[in-house]
């Protein structure tokens, strides 16, 4: 009797999955279409645009500080360095000068809203490594502390609407820097305990480390900017590079990652909390007395030309383009959004991993859907 | 700080290797002709001394006789920096060739000027709208749009 | 079947007897369910700075209650098109073998539903039936999603058998019997400290085996949104909740069991031994949950495979090489040997298997 031996194929056949647009950990509304080979991604599309609303359009019929609220809604998690990159693509516009108080006022106001973002970013990053709500609701704790501050400043909580064209609109109440310096003097004991349960937590690097590398080229060609860019190695930070305000006094360091990994992304985010502080105790040391805004008329008529403002804000370079015809509204008013241009190596950074990786990936690069669709 | 070079500067580079293709030269952009786009901004990233290698940003503006697109170009690498705008005169089919192939940036970006404002990209992989749905009729950032 | 001798004070015969203990036992693992997940919900709120429910009765005592009524009066929303009758099915394939391991948990001296004197096999075998229903639930539910939780559960809770019982097979030895209350019996030094690897070999497998945190893939509501419930409303999904609680319950009272000595305890009366000794291991289950980011598939397979599995194997070589050779010291000299080895063991051990920065070949 002859034996057969017979190959027995199994078929698979690769199949689509939409994630989003309403899923409980795509941050915002936003889809991706991913084609999975059981549980390997092999291609992914971001769609998204579900939450545009046409400000780019809308901003072309209000007056330049109409334009400021505007702002606020596009990354509503770091509104402050919204409203600061587009008052200083105005003032750049307009040759306006802004009085030494309101700089400092601006950079203690940025720095502490570099932090709140940073800790709903690394937050929610970990949430999405399945540490269940815990370093969240930490990490939220210290962010209403200065959500606390910003509404002893202008009264709001997240939408603030606070810098002005050559200034800010208001100055600090008395009792705002004791409460500073006090967030200043707890806070990197509270970073400590965050570091103690995590940075060499055995999940946390298996889940993070070698995952969703983006290589230094890659970063540069994509245009990335801020934690992602520089956690790929690459050390341009707009404070650094092209100082705006009056960053160049202060002495602080850019974190720097060397694999561009997950885990780079969280460690740098971790330490730009830290180096903010630093740049925190020194504005607070040296705040000078004086006006908070310069003379500006009601209606700001910049005269013919154009400029781009940038800044570094905690999700990467971003920058306001604006062209004036010399009326009192822009006439094209373009933002360079971070989060919008990060997007672009998505998929390269999630083929091959596994549905899970999919979704750290995609936490690590801490997006924030208002600006990605404007 | 990043030096913004001069558009004058350049011009004397890339009129060497390309000629006529410069329209125009000022102090702080360079104008260059549709056609030579693609070479131009090539010339641009390839050569040591420039070396852009890190696309800012594309923006697209709609000046009624004509629509310009404007490229800041950043060089993380000698820290300066320069804007690039090329224009297109055709209001009903506007086509610039696209800069995919040089600088991934322009991917999500450039299909976001065809999608607002209209303007085609010769040689984008995949220009589809990307802000509002794929049946919309119409690019609302033109100033002719409402 | 060995059957418990009536006490003679007991009315009625003996099927009498055996509904009126069926009854409690049921009202007793119901009860506890909602009180664990009271006790989960606040544990789990004072470990993150917060307060967790405190408005439905002193205390949020009334809130799983609550929880339970809302879900009794959802509207049953079925998949048009998927298996309606596995679908009605899963619920109840995933539920009741959870009930049925009570049986043999003695609750107190004496007093047990059915002193099998294969208790620790029946409970191992019972308590994989539920796996079945989970993979009916998301197979019936005709959603990508659903499926690919179902089969991450199947493929977990097979990995993670073994470890399980081989590490329930020393504690067999040290016993000789495979009876609940033989093992209680045999308890005069609680096996914790008799087998301390066991008792961690089978906490963390046991902890797979029910999909709690760090192995709570299957219900990531980050990932999958819901997994294989996705599809499940009204109170099929809450059967599956109260599985999935009823499960720790089980393994609560399975650990207190056969690890802890059972109801044995010195001043307080036996019941209250076996309650604080629940209460604690689940709070440690809780503890575990909160402060853990979760597993990967493959890295959950590789665990068990990988790390689990080779231990349980020296775990059982060890405490068979101890009884054949010193079958008459005393037991206490074993307990300081075997913290040592297995504390050597799991340190050597973790140097040699990292969970694999990134990719895990499995």
């Amino acid at each position: 009797m002859t034996t057969q031996t017979r190959e027995v194929v199994v078929n698979t056949e690769p199949f689509v999955v939409n994630f989003g647009p309403a899923h409980p950990s795509t941050h915002g509304v936003f889809r991706m279409r991913m084609t999975l080979d059981g549980e390997v991604i092999v291609d992914m599309e971001p769609v998204f645009g579900y939450l545009h609303r046409g400000i780019e359009k809308l901003a072309e019929e209000r007056t330049y500080t109409q334009v400021i609220p505007l702002t606020d809604r596009l990354d509503y998690l770091a509104s402050m360095n919204n409203n600061l990159a587009y008052c200083l693509a105005v003032e750049k516009l307009a040759g306006i000068a802004v009085p030494e108080r309101a700089e400092y006022i601006r950079v203690i106001i940025a720095e502490l809203q570099r932090i709140a973002s940073h800790l709903c970013a690394v937050g929610f990053f970990l949430n999405d490594c399945g540490a269940f709500m815990t370093p969240v609701l930490y990490m939220l704790r210290e962010r209403e502390r200065i959500l606390d501050l910003f509404d002893m400043v202008c009264g709001q909580r997240l939408t603030y609407n606070y810098m002005r064209v050559g200034g800010v609109s208001q100055d600090f109440p008395d009792e705002f820097i004791p409460a500073v310096a006090k967030f200043i003097g707890e806070m990197p004991g509270w970073l400590d305990e965050y570091e103690r349960l995590l940075k060499e937590n055995e999940i946390l690097l298996a889940r993070a480390k070698g995952v969703g590398i983006l290589p230094r080229d890659l970063a540069i060609n994509i245009g990335a900017s801020g934690p992602v860019l520089r956690a790929s190695g690459v050390p341009w930070d707009i404070r650094k590079a092209d100082p705006y305000s009056i960053y160049d006094r202060f002495e602080f360091d850019v974190p720097v990652g060397l694999a561009g990994d997950c885990y780079d992304r969280y460690r740098v985010r971790v330490e730009e909390m830290r180096q903010s502080l630093r740049i925190l105790r020194q504005a607070i040391k040296d705040l000078p007395g004086g006006e908070v805004r310069s003379q500006v008329p009601h209606l700001i008529r910049p005269p013919a030309g154009e400029a781009y403002g940038h800044l570094e804000g905690p999700r990467g370079e971003l920058g306001f383009y604006l062209v004036s015809d010399g009326s009192i509204a822009p006439y094209r008013f373009h933002v360079r959004a971070p989060t919008f241009i990060n997007l672009t190596a998505l998929s390269d950074m999630m083929r091959g991993w596994k549905v899970a990786d999919a979704i750290i990936v995609f936490g690590s690069i801490d997006i924030c859907m208002g600006e990605v669709d404007r | 700080m990043t030096l913004a070079l001069s558009g004058k500067d350049i011009t004397k580079k890339i009129e060497k290797k390309f000629p006529g293709c410069v329209a125009e030269a000022a102090a702080e952009s360079l104008l260059v002709k549709g056609e030579a786009l693609s070479e131009v901004a090539a010339y641009l990233k390839n050569t040591p001394g420039l070396d852009f290698d890190y696309l800012t940003a594309v923006s697209g503006v709609d000046y009624l006789d004509y629509f310009e697109v404007v490229y800041h170009l950043t060089s993380i690498k000698h820290n300066h920096s320069l804007v690039l705008k090329a224009r297109c005169y055709n209001r009903e089919n506007p086509a610039l060739p696209s800069v995919v192939s040089l600088w991934r940036t322009a991917d999500f970006q450039e299909r976001e000027i065809y999608d607002l404002l209209g303007i085609s990209f010769t040689g984008h992989p995949n220009l589809k709208r990307i802000a509002l749905w794929d049946g919309f009729e119409g690019h609302p950032l033109r100033k002719d749009f409402l | 079947m060995a059957m418990q001798m009536l006490p003679p004070d007991w009315p009625g015969n003996f099927w009498a007897h055996w509904a009126i203990f069926a009854v409690a036992v049921l009202v007793f693992v119901l009860l506890m369910v909602i009180v664990f997940i009271w006790f989960e919900r606040r544990a789990m709120a004072v470990m993150q700075a917060r307060l967790g429910p405190n408005r439905a009765g002193p205390f949020g005592l009334l809130q799983s209650v609550a929880d339970a009524l809302k879900i009794l009066i959802k509207e049953d929303i079925i998949p048009a098109r998927g298996d309606k009758v596995v679908h009605w099915l899963a619920p109840v394939v995933a539920f009741v073998p959870v009930l049925l391991v009570f049986a043999v948990v003695p609750f107190r001296g004496g007093a047990l539903l059915a002193d099998l004197n294969i208790g620790i096999l029946y409970i191992v075998a019972i308590s994989s039936v539920t796996t079945v229903g989970v993979f009916m639930a998301g197979w019936a539910s005709n959603n990508k999603y659903s499926t690919l939780g179902a089969m991450r559960q199947v493929a977990s809770v097979v990995s993670y058998e073994i470890p399980v019982v081989l590490s329930l097979v020393g504690v067999i030895l040290l016993a000789g019997s495979l009876s609940m209350q033989q093992i209680v019996a045999a308890q005069d030094i609680p096996f914790i400290l008799l087998q301390p690897l066991g008792f961690l070999l089978f906490f963390t497998g046991a902890l797979a085996e029910i999909n709690r945190a760090p192995f709570d893939l299957t219900e990531a509501d980050s990932e999958l949104v819901a997994g294989y419930m996705t599809e499940y409303s009204g109170m099929k999904f809450g059967l599956f909740f109260l599985a999935e609680y009823g499960e720790a319950l089980a393994i609560s009272a399975i650990v207190t069991t056969i690890f802890l000595g059972g109801w044995r305890g010195p001043v307080l009366p036996d019941w209250l031994w076996f309650l604080v000794k629940v209460f604690i291991v689940f709070f440690v289950i809780v503890w575990v949950r909160t402060t853990v980011p979760r597993l990967r598939i493959d890295q959950l397979m590789a665990l068990a495979w990988k790390f689990l599995f080779p231990l349980a194997l020296l775990n059982l070589l060890i405490t068979a090489i101890e009884i054949l050779v010193w079958p008459a010291a005393s037991l206490w000299v074993f307990v300081p040997i075997n913290i040592a080895i297995a504390i050597v063991l799991v340190v050597l051990w973790s140097r040699f298997f990292k969970l694999g920065w990134g990719k895990v070949e499995v």
